[in-house]
């Protein structure tokens, strides 16, 4: 409010002071409108209040926040192409559009019991939740909410699979991993209102959720009941799922997983890609010509996210409880950690600006975002966030998979 | 085989908890630990309302037919083949079963302080 004031102050005072009766006419009348870009925005999930954080990342600071987004204790995040609206995905089922420059709700559905994500077509048409209760995905026009279509994910006993790892897929196709099926489905739906469903079956037990590589091409699924991830190569003429580190953990005795490590946030960089092991204090290294390993770098607990920066220079990894109040760095030419910082309790989530000079990292039980410089490891800022969790910067909407 | 060592690790427990009516209540500042862990730990899976998500509900209603000492024993030794893990290593068997009777008569909310 403050602020707002001593905006229109700002932008009034050079009219005044040069006398322009015509054109401060007009602003005169009605107050002009901000004029703001959205490339340097983004929102943090207020977890337990059900409400998002709006920031600004060139600033550094929060510039506003929305209420009234229900249970957000899973939330995450899509953006439209244009980066003004944010599709937030709730784990109540709730599916809300926000308007991040007008910071309020302009639709809002009820769409299951039990949701996951989304994802949002290239053409920026059509929005897509991923749902636990009732399983399956469920297709959206973006301007309206308008449910197009349902699409039940059907196990071969009739019974519906809970969907994880959602992507989007250029020519409005999208790909989803079945937890309770062994499959992998793609769904093309350039007529929204008559998808065609190929599965993609026997890929390997419980999938519990995939990346997408940031050409497109792999689509990867990481692998729950068994060491080992299923991998389909999308530009194939018949896709088809295969096995990829088959095997990584044999004759070790996993620990208890007591988190699901995320997939989603590619970490792809110079030709390998830097995977969560499951069950392990690892990260994986995999060739991404052979597919082969060709490396495990120890870190400091079990990964959840494994995150390249958005050059591939560095990769960021966070971990499940209990080790969850340190961040590990690796630098990816020579595979090893270079540091490890301490933001704050309970880390869940990290996001790099877009040209990856600086990182977001939520800390949970501070109520504090925490941004760090991700050359020499200095700390930017620090936010005041109410149970901060996920992070999502508007630039992601470029970006396939995301 | 894994079932099994459930069962019996259900009735060991029972037995003990007929011997002890109740378990002994964590100090205070624990059982504010206990609340916050399985609101914001356990609800990565359950739902931070507990409503359910990769794992089942985890409500009043819908554990109205577990008994308190098969959920401690769930809690303690997971259940191999799914994704619950054991969580021994970071709960005693007297915690786990002062949760689980917790569970069972409707969790307590976190009490939190906001930020501002």
């Amino acid at each position: 409010m403050k602020r707002r004031s001593m905006l229109s102050f700002a932008a009034a005072a050079p009219l005044l002071a040069g006398g322009c009766a015509a054109t401060s006419a007009s602003s005169a009348t009605s107050k002009p409108p901000a004029l703001q870009g959205t490339g340097d925005l983004g929102v943090v999930i207020e977890r337990a209040r059900g409400a998002l954080t709006l920031v600004n990342t060139s600033r550094r600071e929060a510039m506003g926040r929305v209420e009234g987004l229900g249970d957000l204790s899973h939330a995450s995040v899509v953006f439209s192409r244009d980066e003004r609206f944010a599709y937030v995905f709730g784990r109540d089922g709730a599916l809300t559009r926000v308007d991040i420059l007008e910071r309020r709700i302009t639709h809002r559905v009820m769409q299951a019991g039990n949701s996951i994500g989304g994802a949002i077509s290239a053409d920026g048409s059509l929005v897509v939740a991923q749902n636990y209760t009732p399983g399956g995905i469920k297709v959206f026009d973006a301007a309206t909410l308008e449910l197009l279509s349902d699409i039940p994910a059907l196990m071969p006993n009739g019974e519906r699979s809970r969907v994880v790892g959602l992507a989007d897929l250029p020519q409005r196709r999208f790909i989803y991993s079945l937890f309770d099926a062994e499959a992998i489905c793609i769904a093309d739906c350039s007529n929204p209102r008559k998808p065609q469903v190929t599965t993609l079956a026997g890929i390997g037990r419980q999938p519990y959720d995939a990346l997408l590589s940031p050409n497109g091409r792999h689509y990867i699924a990481g692998l729950f009941g068994e060491d080992g991830l299923a991998m389909v190569d999308l530009w194939d003429a018949a896709p088809r799922a295969r096995r990829i580190l088959a095997g990584y953990g044999r004759g070790e005795k996993p620990l208890p997983v007591y988190k699901m490590p995320h997939l989603r946030g590619w970490a792809m960089a110079g030709g390998r890609a830097f995977l969560p092991a499951i069950g392990r204090h690892e990260v994986l290294v995999v060739d991404t010509a052979t597919w082969a390993e060709v490396g495990r770098i120890p870190v400091a607990g079990q990964p959840v996210f494994v995150m390249a920066r958005p050059d591939g220079r560095q990769v960021w990894v966070n971990f499940s409880v209990p080790d969850y109040n340190r961040v590990q760095v690796i630098d990816t030419p020579s595979g090893q950690v270079i540091d490890t910082i301490a933001p704050g309790k309970a880390v869940l989530h990290m996001e790099f600006t877009p040209r990856g000079e600086s990182v977001w990292i939520s800390c949970r039980d501070d109520n504090r975002v925490q941004v760090y410089d991700t050359h020499t490891r200095q700390l930017q800022a620090s936010l005041h966030v109410d149970a901060p969790s996920g992070i999502f910067f508007t630039a992601r909407a470029q970006r396939m998979g995301f | 085989m894994a079932r099994n060592a459930l069962i019996s690790l259900t009735l060991a427990l029972a037995a003990a908890a007929a011997g002890a009516q109740t378990p002994a209540a964590p100090a205070p500042e624990r059982a504010a630990q206990l609340v916050r862990m399985v609101r914001q730990d356990c609800g990565s899976c359950h739902g931070m309302r507990l409503t359910g998500g990769l794992g089942p509900a985890l409500t009043r209603q819908a554990l109205a037919a577990k008994p308190p000492e098969y959920l401690a024993a769930v809690i303690i030794h997971g259940i191999p083949g799914t994704p619950m893990p054991p969580w021994s290593a970071l709960l005693s068997g007297t915690e786990a079963l002062w949760i689980a009777q917790q569970l069972a008569s409707g969790f307590p909310e976190e009490m939190r302080s906001q930020a501002p």
